[in-house]
């Protein structure tokens, strides 16, 4: 990477951003923004996407430093469990007062 | 849009009227208890409010559209605190918030000359908001005790904000000063145009003399060395010098008042006088 300023059309680096609604709940992306370091980068994340009161908690991510599964690999990463029923747990009877199954 | 995790929820209704409006204020509808405390309520409304339409300004004029949201929202904590203060100083004689932004002119305002000061540069700005923001925090932390229930209120809605925008301020002061060359040139230029105008924030004056010995106000003396204190440690990680060579007369509180500002009130007020009453 060249030297900050060194360019007249640089940008900041891109950073993901991941929101917590409220306590139980888990961190969604919400988007994404340029900053100059993650510092800043949680600040901007602040003032773009909690400011109608959305958050309790927010993670960036260079986004950079996320791996991505292959789009155009979809079928072999995605589509080999169809057909496999016996993979859902499907077969058992509930049993009876237990909740939330 | 809807909030993460929120998607069945429904979104609270937004309407720009007078009525849902004026329930955002802080402070309510009180009449201040006298004269001396509705001139301290318009100087401070004036500093926040001038503050506030300088940094809108800058609204698609930043470095990166982040930073253009950054500084608008800021701008608009300022206008939140501008209209709170101005709309209590407004109520012991009568006055609109309105009335006193666009109707006075010049030589009525009581904004201290610092917050007058151009945008200049974007480091130019910083300096301005590390002043300004250091400054509101230390006054509002303490006024948030005021005897006066509105201006409590108000400080203590304002001092939430402010904590952010010194934040804010401090983050890039320090960013700016250990960046490049060129951007350390520009931060150390601004500290030492904008610096000269700090002294006024702390100067008292017979009315707060007055209105701090019943509690209401808070000495402008007083947050000198906590101010002092804090800039001096930002200062310190950044390598800068705090500049001491000169400082300008003010007169803000008095109503005198350098160009800058006769250029802001005319931005601000062509569209109110041109169509006095209009809404939208």
């Amino acid at each position: 990477m060249s030297a900050p300023g060194g360019s007249d059309r640089e940008t900041w680096p891109l950073f993901e951003v991941f929101v917590r609604a409220a306590r139980g709940l888990s961190h969604v992306h919400a988007g994404s923004l340029h900053a100059p370091d993650a510092e800043m980068a949680l600040r901007n994340a602040r003032d773009l996407y909690t400011r109608r009161g959305e958050g309790t908690s927010v993670w960036v991510v260079p986004a950079d430093a996320i791996t991505t599964s292959d789009p155009d690999a979809k079928g072999a990463f995605f589509e080999s469990p169809a057909g496999k029923n016996y993979r859902h747990a499907r077969y058992y009877t509930a049993s009876e007062g237990v909740p939330h199954l | 849009m809807s909030a993460p995790g929120q998607a069945s929820a429904p979104e609270p209704r937004v309407t720009v009227d007078e009525i849902a409006l004026s329930a955002e204020l802080a402070g309510g509808d009180a009449r201040p208890a006298s004269a001396e405390i509705a001139e301290y309520a318009l100087w401070l409304g004036d500093d926040a409010l001038i503050l506030a339409q300088q940094l809108s300004a800058w609204i698609s004029r930043a470095p990166e559209l982040e930073e253009d949201v950054a500084l608008g929202n800021i701008a608009l904590d300022l206008l939140g605190h501008a209209r709170s203060l101005l709309h209590y100083a407004g109520a012991w004689d009568g006055r609109s918030e309105d009335d006193l932004a666009y109707w006075r002119d010049e030589p009525e305002f009581r904004s201290a000359w610092l917050f007058e000061q151009p945008n200049g540069d974007f480091a130019q700005t910083i300096a301005r908001q590390l002043a300004a923001s250091v400054y509101w925090f230390e006054l509002y932390s303490r006024l948030q005790d005021s005897a006066d229930p509105t201006l409590a209120a108000v400080s203590a809605k304002a001092v939430k904000e402010v904590e952010y925008h010194r934040d804010h301020a401090v983050q890039w002061t320090l960013r700016l000063a250990g960046g490049t060359d060129e951007s350390r040139r520009r931060m150390l230029r601004a500290v030492a145009d904008v610096w000269p105008y700090v002294g006024e924030l702390f100067r008292d004056e017979p009315l707060t003399d007055a209105l701090a010995g019943g509690g209401v106000a808070v000495r402008p003396s007083a947050l000198r060395e906590p101010f002092d204190a804090v800039i001096a440690a930002v200062f310190a990680e950044a390598g800068i010098e705090t500049p001491t060579a000169f400082a300008s007369a003010g007169g803000g509180r008095r109503g005198s008042h350098a160009a800058p500002l006769g250029f802001i009130l005319a931005e601000m007020q062509v569209l109110a006088r041109a169509h006095p009453g209009a809404t939208w």
